[in-house]
């Protein structure tokens, strides 16, 4: 009965949300005087109204938002503001590319190292800031932004230097191996199997999360550090420490599959900022893995959808970043509001601890 | 030598101008214990806020719209964050994100996708008699637009403020102890949300220098990182008006050399150049140049 109920608020949320975007989509187009029906038509043929967008434009973008959202949902549980997700994406790419052009005969095997060498890099990436936090106290909000320019001019480096391909023409790395990349569904344009290796994560993520001991532990340090640690007994750094690192790491996998599965080479632009929009993707779906799969779908229809309504209607793609950011607003302040009607009532039986 | 040293500094107080004026806003919001990542945000409002001001009011109108950009992203952040106690960082996130949706959807709409590069009056330099014939120093110091002599006063004059007056010190009393502060009968909120809209205000003037002092023109995207940055150059400069104009300069530096070498046609790998001065403030962060302490209540849940 109680998840019953819990199911409908759900999708009443979810309905809502997507009656909310639609609205503001309505409300800006008229504002800018813009041929509303030749936009949402547009919108609506670019992301999922024909096959061609489903499957090459939204499923495929799709891939990297769903394991960028894992990754700052799992952080954000527990509390750590990895807003370092893009760079922890570039290091991930770097690091597939790398073993994926190093050891170019090594077939299919190739492609599993390389998917492996992109969680150890955005893993790593992401553990300098988990190390700074832990053993220094530094905000890792600060420390991710300086992590993200240095991926991003550590991959300028490789793709003018190392890693740049034979004819040192162009700023990118030679393309991969056949063997090496993500195969694609037979009959579905640009889609590849990296569709599974993100559901498969997510939900592995959400099980863990609700069902293990673990993940119980993550969510306590992320409600309320000094609670777990004093009664619950919970090693609040480690836990924190390690929660850090696997967001890392999923963002490392997304940018191992973007180079594995959709640019076959490294190139500075490899993420449109993936590792951002995954904050608005993550909180849409109230941190919980399970609803970042629809939330993702949603942001990776809009945004390809944004592509269409500019070059069909004339609508600034930009759009998309403003309903994003309208978006995260009102998420935030819903959120802030509930937690003070929710602290207003505390106050009236146990004082609120100096903080 | 002198000859490549003066271009190579006034290139060097060029690209540190924006950025200590953005990252001395950032230093009066962190030293009131919070942290706006929305800076990025108000740089570009400013810098669209600029071209919109400047057609209707020449450069005046310019700094004018553009001090009026950077504010109304403070007011945001303010509203968001101490009236309906969003969290900070998300909402600094979220205030970015609007900014380059909506200066680029309006600069898409009023002037065409094309990009027809729309043209902003600028403010050349002036020089200042007497000073700019200093030896090897004075013609790129002194040589300069207007806003960057106000860059050079204003560091001096908040270091004054704000470990000097007692507004200063009770401000930053707010960024340790808020609540010690609050009991103290320091009024907190007021000088919380005066403190935010004053780092809009001096972020969006540093968008309007990238329009008005530099460019001449309004790009999408052009704050291109400087509010990150900025928040760096806070750390770097260990949350001290002269620390942080002195970190602005540093990164300002950073980025003349990548120029200055590809002048000279040196082909060694300039991200070296670009990411030397975040090294050195993650390093910053780590302690290793001294104790660079952060106000104790920066970034805590309101």
């Amino acid at each position: 009965m109680v998840a019953r109920s819990h199911a409908i608020r759900s999708v009443i949320v979810a309905l809502g949300a997507v009656g909310g975007i639609l609205a503001a989509i309505v409300l800006l187009l008229m504002l800018g005087r813009y041929d509303v029906a030749a936009a949402l038509d547009a919108l609506w043929t670019g992301s999922v109204g024909s096959w061609y967008a489903l499957t090459s434009a939204t499923l495929v973008r799709a891939i990297p938002l769903m394991l960028t959202g894992c990754a700052i949902a799992v952080a954000f549980r527990a509390g750590v503001f990895n807003i370092g997700a893009e760079g922890q994406l570039l290091a991930g790419g770097a690091g597939a590319a790398a073993i994926a052009l190093g050891i170019p005969d090594a077939g299919s095997i190739a492609l599993l190292l390389a998917l492996t060498a992109g969680v150890l890099a955005g893993a790593a990436w992401a553990g300098i800031a988990a190390w700074l936090r832990r053993r220094f106290g530094v905000l890792e909000v600060i420390s991710t932004i300086m992590l993200n320019f240095l991926a991003l001019y550590a991959v300028s480096f490789l793709v003018r230097g190392p890693l740049q391909e034979p004819t040192h023409a162009y700023p990118q790395s030679s393309s991969i191996a056949a063997a090496a990349r993500l195969a694609r569904f037979p009959g579905a344009g640009r889609l590849h199997v990296g569709l599974v290796i993100a559901l498969a994560a997510t939900l592995c993520l959400g099980w863990l999360l609700r069902h293990t001991a673990a993940g119980f532990r993550l969510m306590a340090v992320g409600e309320s550090p000094t609670a777990a640690a004093s009664a619950g007994q919970i090693d609040v750094g480690r836990v924190s420490t390690r929660a850090f690192i696997t967001s890392g790491a999923l963002a490392g996998l997304a940018g191992a599959i973007e180079v594995l599965g959709v640019t076959y080479a490294l190139y500075e632009d490899l993420s449109p900022g993936y590792g951002y929009t995954a904050i608005a993707v993550a909180l849409l779906a109230g941190l919980d893995p399970w609803r970042i799969v629809p939330t993702a779908f949603l942001f990776a229809a809009l945004e390809a959808g944004a592509g269409a309504m500019q070059r069909d209607a004339g609508v600034p793609s930009t759009l998309v970043a403003v309903i994003e950011a309208l978006l995260i607003l009102g998420v935030v302040t819903a959120q802030a509001i509930r937690h003070k009607r929710a602290g207003d009532e505390m106050n009236l039986t146990i004082a609120e601890p100096e903080t | 030598m002198s000859g490549a040293l003066t271009p190579f500094l006034a290139a060097t107080i060029r690209t540190a101008t924006p950025l200590a004026l953005a990252a001395l806003g950032e230093l009066v919001v962190e030293s009131a214990g919070l942290i706006n990542i929305g800076l990025e945000g108000a740089i570009l409002a400013g810098a669209f806020g600029a071209l919109a001001g400047a057609a209707a009011g020449g450069v005046a109108g310019g700094y004018l719209g553009a001090m009026l950009g950077g504010l109304l992203i403070g007011s945001l952040f303010a509203f968001s964050v101490l009236v309906l106690r969003a969290d900070q960082i998300i909402t600094g996130m979220a205030l970015t994100l609007l900014s380059v949706g909506a200066t680029g959807t309006l600069y898409r709409a009023w002037f065409g996708a094309a990009g027809v590069s729309l043209s902003a009056p600028t403010s050349g330099p002036r020089a200042i008699p007497g000073l700019v014939a200093l030896p090897l120093v004075g013609e790129a110091l002194f040589r300069q637009p207007l806003v960057t002599y106000f860059a050079y006063l204003l560091a001096p004059a908040l270091a004054w403020w704000l470990f000097r007056t007692h507004a200063g010190l009770a401000l930053r009393a707010i960024g340790e102890r808020p609540e010690a502060a609050a009991t103290a009968g320091v009024p907190v909120a007021r000088m919380r949300t005066l403190a935010v809209l004053t780092g809009g205000l001096l972020g969006g003037l540093a968008g309007g220098t990238l329009v008005l002092a530099q460019a001449g023109t309004f790009v999408e995207n052009m704050s291109a990182g400087r509010g990150f940055i900025a928040l760096a150059i806070v750390v770097l400069g260990r949350w001290r008006p002269l620390g942080v104009a002195l970190g602005a300069l540093l990164f300002g530096a950073a980025s003349a050399m990548q120029y200055a070498f590809q002048a000279m046609g040196w082909t060694a790998p300039y991200q070296i150049f670009l990411a030397t001065p975040y090294l050195l403030t993650l390093a910053a962060l780590a302690g290793a140049m001294g104790r660079a302490r952060a106000p104790a209540a920066l970034g805590r849940p309101l």
